[in-house]
């Protein structure tokens, strides 16, 4: 008995160690981008380097403003998250519903999980050497770069986050309900609509919320494609640049105050992170309420 | 099964030759020299410290992490010697203890560009300079088809493509247009990132060419290391004496002849010689004058000079054109060779 009161006891401070620990390191995080950040933000002020969107490196006259990447980076995403629902919703309703344990389901999941295993240059290569000429012959863009070009591969990179988690979800729908509508009459269809996504909706809610994070985070596909243009985007067909992708192109040879604001851009790109992480949070509460 | 059994014996022989590398480098080489700094030269750097390690027992590692990173490392004293594609300004010399720079080769910045049926095109700094401010749009504009007047010029819009991560390829090249168009001076400047009025940007020599030629009509300057080796098409430039020239080694190494600076610091863009290209550069190793700082011991501050010096010797000069890049003038050689002689451990010079 007392033998297994000190494991217990043993067990349940490592788990209290092991989390602290991951509080430590994320504290770490915020501090080291805040004192990082401190020059650039002391400099311009917070809420300027927020809404300025000149991003001018010039020796002499240097001006760094985060607003075009904040921009850049909402609209890639959001736009991504819009052209990702349609496929992602029917191809998890289709696996986790009409499908629910089939042959041809378990096919197409694991296709699915697949899709988030390709690395995520790979994506990029394929948006440049095969969706961009498209772009051009559709005459969309004149260059085939761009924040629409961006987005649709960015979307084709976040179904299988937000397919799979949701197939999951409304796997998880308990069989008597469904029963229950099917029994007053209901058609496939109103029980999927009146039911289904009642019961499950927070689930698939918050793996939208993961696909969206996903997108925003995105570096490597998204900076082959967009354009890289340090302006606010004037256009969906539009070059633009986004927080991740200024980050990763432009950290090597910084220093200064230039190596200052790209800190303080990615402390804006975590918050923005933070608040939606938020948000999706609260809607979730509501939800399930 | 065979087929399995027949990588896993691979993988097996693979892992014994590294181990054997491993032991045998640990155990041939004597001394050892870790070095940080610009990824221009890389290339470069990696076949001849690999030939001097070979010959003569000293390791050599190079890390390409940036001219930027290079020279902090230097400063922080956590390398033996860093490297640059520029040298540091009189500003930054007076912020450290004496830097002697030394060259080790030249490159230059091509202007790389993609039209069907265009198999040869002569530009100006002037034309270059108006096509990335957006003044000249069109392929077919008069500046442009009147010096090339048996080209025929399509009517298509010109695509700019800039670097989109800081770089010393995107220094030389603004570092040029500074010198040709005085509007470029004043309104965008030199550096190694810009705020560029029009084009769009890709990432690295790599994203700029691959860009480039995937886009009909594109322009874009690329560090002339990977456009040699690419064999895409690129521009004859006019140089400072009028002449236009095609971007090659000899022409590279060309433009570091006349008056040269003793301390081997200067940029060598709009070189007035006849047969120079215009937007060639020289790139540095940096080692501190004294040698005896820290816990420096006299064999380290030895090594460090000797593999110096023998980057400026005929053998590894010759390496240079294999990996595409140019070898240094006999003077800049001279030059640099005083330059080293002057490194000291406490006052002992190191180098007869």
């Amino acid at each position: 008995m007392r033998q297994e009161n000190i494991s217990d006891l043993f067990f349940r401070r490592a788990l209290f160690v092991a989390s602290i620990f991951i509080l430590l390191i994320c504290a770490g995080m915020v501090y080291a981008m805040v004192s990082g950040s401190w020059a650039g933000l002391s400099k311009f002020g917070f809420f300027h380097f927020f809404f300025s969107s000149t991003w001018d490196p010039t020796l002499g006259h240097e001006q760094y403003g985060a607003l075009s990447f904040i921009v850049g980076t909402l609209l890639t995403s959001v736009l991504a998250l819009g052209f990702c629902l349609p496929f992602s919703l029917s191809v998890a309703l289709f696996i986790g519903e009409y499908f629910k344990g089939k042959k041809v389901a378990n096919v197409i999941s694991s296709v699915i999980d697949l899709l988030a295993g390709i690395p995520s240059i790979v994506y990029g290569l394929w948006g440049f050497y095969t969706l961009r000429p498209l772009m051009q012959g559709w005459g969309l863009s004149e260059q085939g770069f761009g924040i629409l070009t961006a987005s649709l591969v960015l979307s084709i990179m976040i179904i299988p986050y937000a397919a799979s988690l949701s197939a999951e979800f409304i796997r998880m729908v308990p069989r008597q309900l469904k029963e229950g509508a099917y029994s007053l009459g209901a058609t496939h269809f109103e029980v999927v609509r009146s039911v289904m996504f009642p019961a499950s909706g927070s689930g698939i809610f918050a793996s939208y919320v993961l696909a969206l994070g996903r997108a925003l985070g995105e570096t490597m596909a998204v900076t082959m494609l967009i354009g890289n243009t340090n302006d606010l985007p004037t256009s969906l067909t539009a070059t633009g640049n986004t927080m991740a992708s200024i980050i990763a192109n432009q950290f090597g040879e910084a220093d200064g105050l230039k190596l200052s604001s790209l800190i303080a851009l990615g402390l804006m790109l975590f918050l923005i992170t933070a608040v939606i992480n938020f948000i999706g949070k609260m809607i979730m509460k509501k939800f399930t309420v | 099964m065979i087929k399995v059994m027949k990588l896993v014996n691979y993988f097996f022989i693979a892992t014994a030759i590294l181990v054997m590398a491993a032991c045998g480098g640990k155990n041939k080489s004597n001394a050892s020299l870790a070095g940080a700094g610009a990824t221009f030269p890389l290339p470069y750097y990696t076949l001849a410290f690999k030939t001097y390690q070979d010959a003569h027992q000293t390791e050599v590692t190079y890390g390409g992490i940036g001219s930027g990173g290079g020279i902090r490392s230097l400063k922080d004293k956590v390398v033996d010697f860093a490297a640059s594609d520029a040298f540091l300004s009189d500003a930054d010399m007076k912020k450290m203890p004496a830097v002697v720079h030394v060259p080790t080769c030249m490159g230059a910045v091509v202007l790389a560009y993609k039209l069907k049926d265009v198999k040869s095109l002569k530009l100006t700094g002037d034309i270059v300079a108006d096509i990335y401010m957006g003044k000249i749009t069109k392929w077919n504009d008069q500046r442009i088809s009147s010096i090339n007047p048996n080209v025929a010029l399509p009517n298509k819009s010109i695509v700019p493509v800039y670097r989109s991560d800081g770089s010393g390829t995107t220094f030389v090249f603004s570092d040029y247009l500074s010198k040709i168009s005085p509007s470029w001076k004043s309104s965008i400047g030199s550096g190694k990132s810009l705020k560029w009025p029009v084009g769009i940007a890709s990432k690295g020599n790599p994203g700029v060419s691959g860009t480039v030629s995937q886009t009909e009509g594109a322009i874009g300057y690329v560090g002339s290391e990977y456009a040699f080796a690419q064999k895409i098409a690129y521009a004859q430039l006019k140089n400072a004496a009028g002449k236009f020239i095609t971007p090659s080694l000899q022409s590279i190494s060309a433009a570091a002849t006349g008056d040269m600076p003793k301390d081997t610091r200067c940029m060598i863009t709009n070189s007035p010689a006849s047969d120079a290209y215009p937007i060639s550069c020289f790139t540095w190793l940096l080692i501190y004058k004294d040698q005896k700082y820290g816990s420096r011991t006299l064999g380290q501050a030895t090594s460090t000079v000797k593999l110096l010096n023998w980057i400026l010797s005929d053998e590894a000069q010759k390496l240079t054109a294999k990996v595409n890049y140019a070898p240094l003038p006999k003077k800049v050689i001279d030059n640099a060779e005083a330059q080293l002689k002057t490194v000291t451990y406490g006052s002992t010079p190191l180098l007869k």
